[in-house]
C-alpha cells in the first residue's frame, strides 16, 4: 500500500461512496484547470477517464498481482493434502483446481509431498503512463476476473508520483473507485485531501456517512462536493446540515445538467463543452479544493 | 432460481432493478452483496429481526514459543506479518486467513483469534425474505462478508442478488452460481465501456445474461447498436425520467407509484425463466 505522503507533491483523491455520482466527470473537468498536474484513474476495475481524456500510451507495463497455484498432475499422487489445507476451496477432492478461488498465499505447494505444485506469476492486467491533452496520465486495466486491485491502485498511484517528481508536477488528481473497500483504501492512503462526491439521494447520503467513517478512521481530511443538487433540494440541505455538524466543508453544489452527458458523449468535459453555469459552479468547486491543497 | 443484478460501472441502477423487480415478484429472497455500500433496504424497508457478525481468524503470536526465526513473515503473501528483534507484528487487515504460518512455523507459536470484519443483517417486508451484509468501516476484505451471505440463500427460493459495481473478487463472489445475470448500464460512452467489462466477466463464467437500459434517450445510441450487433437480449429501457430520478432520491420503488411496471418486471421474470429453463 502507498503511503509516501508529504514532499512536494500533493495529492488529491476523488471518491464518492456510491457509484456513479460524477466521480470521473469532476475529475476530467478539473483537468482543464489545473495548472501543473498528473491525472491517475485509480479505478482499475471500471476504468473510465481515458473516454474523456483519450490518453496516447507511451508506456505499458505488465501487471502481475498475486501469485496463482499450478499442478503437476504427472507428479500428484493424489494424497488430497492441497485440497485439505486450501481455505478458499480452490482445489477440490478430485484435484481440480479453480483458478477464479485462489488468492495465491501458497499454502498448497508448502504442503505438497511430491514437489506437484508450483506457484507461478499470473497476467492480471497492464498499467500504463500516457500523455493527454492536459498534461501526463498514470492509468491501468485489470484482465477479466483477476484479483489484487488495490495492488494494481498502489502501482498506477507510484507511476504517478513518478512522473510528478521528473516533470516536476505539483499535484497528483486521482480518480477512485466506488466502495469503502480494499482498492478504495489503496487510493485514499496517504493523500493530502479526498473530495468525495454525492448526490441528494438516501442512497448517497446513507454511502456518503461510510465514505466519510473511512476518511475519518484514516486521518484524511475530507471534503464533500454535491453533484446533481437540484435532484432533491430538500435532501441537498440535509447532507449540507449533516456535514455543518460534522465540521466538513462542502466545497459546491452542481446543478443537474444534462450538458454533462452530452460532453462526455464527445469525448469532452463540461468545462471544455460549454461556458455555462455548470461549468462555473465546477471551476469554483476546483477553486476551493485547491485553496484547501495548497493553503 | 438465482439472478444476479450486475454493471461494472457504479450508479447506474443495480439496486434500483433489483428492489423493484423483488417488490413486482414478492415471496422472493433479496440478497444485498454490495456489502461496502449497500443501499437496498433503503427501497425496502425490512425491519432488521437478526444480525449476525462476520469474522475472520487472524494470527496471534505465542511470544513464550516464537524464537523469531522469521519464516512465518517469509511466508505470508499478504506481507500481514513483519518479524522485528524481539518482536512480530500482525497487521490484520492485511491477512487473508490462509494459515500458512501456522502451517510453516516450527515453534508451533501460532494461534487464532477471531476478527469482527462486518455483519449480516436479515428481515423480512412485502412477502420479500431480505439479506444484506455490512463491511465494517476502515475494513479491506468484503469477500468474507459476502460468502456469509451467500450461506443464505435458500434453496428452494427465488433470489435476487444486488451485486457490488466493478468487475473484481467481490462482484465474482457475489455472481459466481446465478443462474442469469442482469447487466444494468446507462445509454453513455462510460456505461457502455462498462458493460463491454461486465460482459467479459459473466462470459468468464459462463452465465447467460441481458442488459437493462437505465436512462434511456440521456445518451447516445451506441450500447443498443452494440448490444445489437453481439445478439445480447436488451430486455428493458427504462426512460430518463424526472419522476424516476426524484422517486429514487426519496428511496421509493417506482414499481409502487408508476402504472404498468410491475407487470413489466412480471413479464420480465417470467422470460427469464423460460430462458433458463426452470
Amino acid at each position: 500500500m502507498d503511503t509516501r505522503g508529504g514532499g512536494n507533491v500533493k495529492q488529491l483523491t476523488i471518491i464518492s461512496g456510491k457509484g456513479g455520482t460524477g466521480k470521473t466527470s469532476i475529475t476530467a473537468a478539473f483537468a482543464s484547470l489545473a495548472e501543473n498536474s498528473v491525472l491517475a484513474d485509480c479505478d482499475v476495475d471500471a476504468a473510465d477517464l481515458h473516454l474523456i481524456l483519450n490518453p496516447a500510451i507511451k508506456k505499458t507495463m505488465g501487471f502481475h498481482g498475486l501469485k496463482i497455484a499450478s499442478i503437476d498432475k504427472e507428479k500428484c499422487i493424489d494424497c488430497k493434502k492441497c485440497y485439505e489445507s486450501c481455505k478458499f476451496d480452490a482445489i477440490d477432492k478430485d484435484i481440480t483446481f479453480n483458478k477464479d478461488a485462489c488468492e495465491g498465499c501458497g499454502v498448497c505447494k508448502y504442503v505438497c509431498s511430491e514437489g506437484a505444485i508450483s506457484m507461478v506469476d499470473r497476467d492480471s492486467g497492464f498499467a500504463y503512463v500516457s500523455e493527454t491533452r492536459f498534461g501526463p496520465m498514470s492509468h491501468a486495466r485489470l484482465n477479466t476476473a483477476e484479483e489484487a486491485s488495490g495492488k494494481l491502485v498502489t502501482v498506477v498511484r507510484n507511476n504517478a508520483k513518478d512522473i510528478a517528481e521528473e516533470k516536476e508536477k505539483d499535484l497528483i488528481i486521482i480518480d477512485g473507485p466506488p466502495g469503502i473497500g480494499c482498492p478504495v483504501i489503496s487510493a485514499i492512503t496517504g493523500v493530502d485531501l479526498v473530495l468525495i462526491i454525492t448526490e441528494p439521494t438516501l442512497s448517497a447520503i446513507h454511502d456518503l456517512e461510510r465514505i466519510l467513517g473511512v476518511a475519518n478512521h484514516f486521518n484524511i481530511p475530507a471534503v464533500v462536493g454535491i453533484n446533481k443538487y437540484t435532484i432533491n433540494k430538500y435532501n441537498t440541505r440535509k447532507i449540507e446540515q449533516y456535514c455543518k455538524e460534522r465540521g466538513t466543508d462542502v466545497v459546491g453544489k452542481l446543478p443537474y445538467d444534462v450538458s454533462m452527458t452530452k460532453a462526455m458523449v464527445k469525448e469532452k468535459n463540461a468545462i471544455e463543452f460549454s461556458d455555462s453555469d455548470l461549468a462555473d459552479r465546477i471551476t469554483d468547486m476546483w477553486s476551493k479544493v485547491k485553496r484547501r491543497l495548497f493553503e | 432460481m438465482i439472478i444476479s443484478i450486475a454493471s461494472g460501472k457504479g450508479g447506474t441502477g443495480k439496486t434500483t432493478i433489483a428492489t423493484n423487480l423483488a417488490l413486482s415478484l414478492g415471496k422472493v429472497q433479496v440478497i444485498d452483496c454490495d456489502v461496502e455500500e449497500p443501499n437496498a433496504n433503503i427501497f425496502l424497508n425490512a425491519e432488521i429481526k437478526e444480525r449476525e457478525d462476520v469474522t475472520v481468524e487472524i494470527p496471534e503470536i505465542d511470544k513464550e514459543k516464537c524464537n523469531y526465526c522469521g519464516k512465518c513473515s517469509e511466508f505470508c503473501a499478504y506481507n500481514a506479518l513483519a518479524v522485528v528483534p524481539s518482536d512480530v507484528l500482525v497487521f490484520p487487515e492485511l491477512c487473508h486467513s490462509c494459515g500458512g504460518c501456522e502451517i510453516v512455523c516450527p515453534q508451533n507459536a501460532i494461534n487464532w483469534k477471531k476478527k469482527n470484519v462486518g455483519k449480516i443483517e436479515h428481515g423480512v417486508t412485502n412477502g420479500v425474505d431480505f439479506f444484506h451484509g455490512l463491511l465494517n468501516v476502515g475494513e479491506i476484505q468484503a469477500v468474507p462478508v459476502i460468502k456469509a451471505l451467500k450461506k443464505k440463500i435458500g434453496k428452494e427460493e427465488n433470489v435476487i442478488i444486488d451485486a457490488p459495481p466493478g468487475t473484481s473478487c467481490p462482484v465474482i463472489e457475489s455472481i459466481n452460481d446465478s443462474d442469469y445475470c442482469i447487466l444494468v448500464t446507462e445509454p453513455t460512452p462510460f456505461g457502455l465501456h462498462d458493460l463491454k467489462l461486465a460482459i467479459a466477466v459473466v462470459r468468464h463464467l459462463y452465465i447467460p445474461f441481458g442488459v437493462i437500459i437505465n436512462r434511456d434517450g440521456v445518451g447516445d445510441k451506441k450500447v443498443e447498436m452494440y448490444c445489437q450487433k453481439e445478439k445480447i437480449p436488451i430486455l428493458m429501457k427504462i426512460p430518463h425520467s424526472e419522476e424516476i430520478a426524484n422517486l429514487y432520491s426519496i428511496g421509493i420503488p417506482f414499481v409502487k407509484k408508476l402504472t404498468g411496471w410491475h407487470e413489466r418486471f412480471t413479464e420480465l421474470f417470467r422470460w427469464i425463466q423460460e430462458e433458463v429453463g426452470t
